[in-house]
């Protein structure tokens, strides 16, 4: 029994290294193929997957809700932006700046997400997102203004005889990989359980010996490292900053396209951050006069389709397919003039694999269950 | 091992519990009954820290109970199960058994990050702890079954296996045989007893199930509108007239 799970196990993490192994010869062969617009928006859509694994963690994990991500971006993207164009401290230096301020300043938001939640998170976090743009525009002597900041983008070593672009997309590829394995990593891990039992039962949670206020903060402060870090590629990658990029409508973006995405799924922000990249350009396309419109009904219909995001879609056809072999199975048995199951303490009830992610379509903001003492 | 002194609990005008005291003998099992808004769970949660007496002093094994952080408990080695289940419910039957043994692992934030190798040892650890725990509840088939959608008496398991892996000294059961089947009131029941004697606890349980409590306690202490007004070893209790007049009312 154990040696064949062992197999078992060692034939899953076959499968999931060759898919790695896939996955990355794709990736590192995809800015050869295309045109340097297509790799920039390839580039974009590793950015905003940064970003979303991070609000993933604080919403799909966390059970908690933040509509002031795009404030935090922006404020990794002007820690970028200022430090290149105030100190030349070179691009490299910026990332761990962004990466630690923006921690902290999540940690600093994360002190009032103890006390609230559902609608009056989502309104002091948004609150953050409407007044920073404005403040932004304010500091004119360090942040430019309303004009904003020009950078310079990393240049490619001449030895690599790449163009700036596909420099540009290897970058945030690395950065972008380092970041996804970071939140995969935190999510396999007792800290990661933890913030799990807390989304799903919080006092059960904190009776196991769950400390409720770390965990929380610090899922607000990763989560907010995580939107930093993807700010300061975006300076990297876009070379200007300006206020009215990060109008409160980014945090929005980044929250629809996460639950598009797919809620809770390790692989929902890649997702997500491609419908964000190209639907509205798609939309575009389909009507000229009204791309929000129809921006909107595709996230609409998405969401019709697939109620726990495009992540969900497979695993919930697969369990549906599942379910009806089940059934048919059970149907034949029955028939077979079985006993009709008496004790339901039994650990053979129910054995259709249930899909996890049906059980995950719960509405963002849904106040957490609390069991009745 | 355990010393309740004095508990008294109000919410609002209500006084939920009104100086109660009694103690737990370690190695013992001691049965909380009366009925229902009697304030059993309401001292369930004095113990657990859910909710902070008025009045009254709280002590296991020489230490304070009321002056620990709720989630420090756990790591005094106190567990407990919940009267409507207080499982996870998106997460998988093992998942749910690795959360009840946070308060025995290390890992931080930063380490998890990281994933240092001391989190994979760690890991593994609790990941082989759970199926042992698993195993030994009969629940082995179902660990990667998330725990929502399983019977209740099955859920009733999960919940004693996630308590369990706390590994706690004294452990509390909230009406761990409510809503159970007769057939499984009596597996249940064998159940208990022999993780007493396997894990070496000490059990408080609050139950209305008159047979399993009078069959598994060594004391029963009885509690009615907060007060306690009896207690007692489980033959006396059952003959005791105050009990019978709290619970079924006397003819007039």
């Amino acid at each position: 029994m154990r040696s064949m799970t062992a197999v078992l196990d060692r034939t899953r993490h076959g499968r999931f290294a060759l898919a790695a192994l896939l996955a990355a010869a794709v990736a590192m062969a995809v800015p050869f193929y295309f045109a340097p617009f297509q790799v920039f928006q390839l580039t974009m859509v590793l950015v905003y997957a940064v970003a979303l694994a991070g609000l993933n963690l604080l919403v799909g994990f966390g059970g908690q809700i933040s509509l002031g991500h795009g404030a935090f971006f922006a404020a990794g993207a002007y820690t970028a932006a200022i430090m290149l164009d105030r100190f030349d401290t070179g691009h490299l230096a910026t990332l761990p700046v962004a990466a630690a301020a923006c921690f902290l300043l999540g940690l600093g938001f994360g002190v009032p997400a103890l006390r609230l939640r559902g609608l009056y998170l989502a309104l002091v976090t948004l609150s953050l997102a409407v007044f920073l743009p404005p403040l932004l525009k304010r500091l004119e002597a360090v942040t430019g203004g309303s004009m904003g900041l020009t950078v310079e983008k990393p240049q490619p070593p001449a030895w690599s005889g790449l163009a700036e672009d596909q420099w540009s997309y290897f970058v945030v590829l690395a950065v972008s990989a380092v970041a996804l394995l970071v939140a995969r990593n935190l999510l396999r891990s007792r800290v990661g359980r933890a913030l799990l039992a807390v989304r799903d039962n919080e006092s059960a949670a904190e009776v196991m010996g769950v400390r409720l206020s770390l965990h929380k903060t610090f899922a607000f402060a990763w989560s907010a490292m995580f939107a930093g870090v993807a700010g300061c590629l975006y300076t990297w990658v876009i070379g200007f900053v300006s206020p009215d990029s990060f109008s409160f409508v980014l945090s929005i973006t980044l929250l629809a396209g996460l639950v598009v995405g797919g809620l809770a799924s390790l692989y929902g922000p890649l997702l997500g951050a491609a419908f964000v990249m190209y639907v509205p350009s798609v939309a575009q396309d389909l009507s000229e006069a009204a791309p929000g419109v129809v921006f909107g009904l595709l996230i609409i219909a998405v969401m019709f389709v697939a109620p726990t995001g495009l992540a969900g879609l497979a695993s919930r056809a697969g369990g549906a397919v599942a379910r009806r072999r089940a059934g048919a199975a059970a149907s034949d048995r029955s028939s077979v003039a079985e006993p009709p199951p008496e004790s339901t303490s039994e650990p053979s009830a129910p054995r259709t694999p249930v899909d996890p992610e049906s059980v995950e379509a719960e509405p963002v903001g849904a106040p957490p269950r609390t069991e009745k003492e | 091992m355990l010393t309740v002194d004095g508990i008294t609990v109000r919410f609002g005008g209500i006084t939920a519990l009104d100086g109660v005291a009694f103690t737990v003998e370690p190695g013992t099992a001691v049965g909380l009954i009366g009925p229902n808004g009697a304030g059993k769970t309401t001292l369930f949660n004095c113990l657990t820290r859910r909710c902070t007496p008025d009045a009254g002093t709280v002590s296991f094994d020489g230490v304070d109970l009321l002056a620990l952080a709720p989630h420090a408990v756990a790591e005094c080695g106190i567990a407990r199960t919940f009267q409507n289940l207080g499982l996870f419910p998106r997460l998988t039957v093992r998942e749910n058994v690795m959360v009840g043994a946070h308060s025995r692992g290390r890992t931080g934030h930063l380490a998890a990050a990281l994933r240092l190798p001391r989190v994979r040892r760690e890991e593994a650890e609790l990941r082989d702890r759970a199926d042992e725990l698993l195993r030994r509840l009969g629940l082995e088939d179902l660990a990667d079954h998330p725990a929502s959608g399983l019977p209740f008496g099955t859920l009733k398991r999960v919940e004693l296996a996630r308590a369990l892996a706390v590994r706690p000294r004294l452990l509390l059961l909230d009406e761990p045989v409510n809503g159970l089947s007769h057939g499984e009131v009596g597996q249940f029941a064998d159940l208990v007893r022999s993780v007493r004697r396997d894990f070496d606890v000490t059990l408080v349980v609050v139950e209305h199930h008159m047979g399993f409590v009078m069959g598994l306690c060594d004391k029963v202490v009885c509690l009615d509108f907060g007060r306690k007004i009896a207690e007692g070893p489980p033959e006396d209790i059952q003959r005791d007239p105050v009990v019978i007049e709290a619970y079924l009312g006397v003819a007039a």
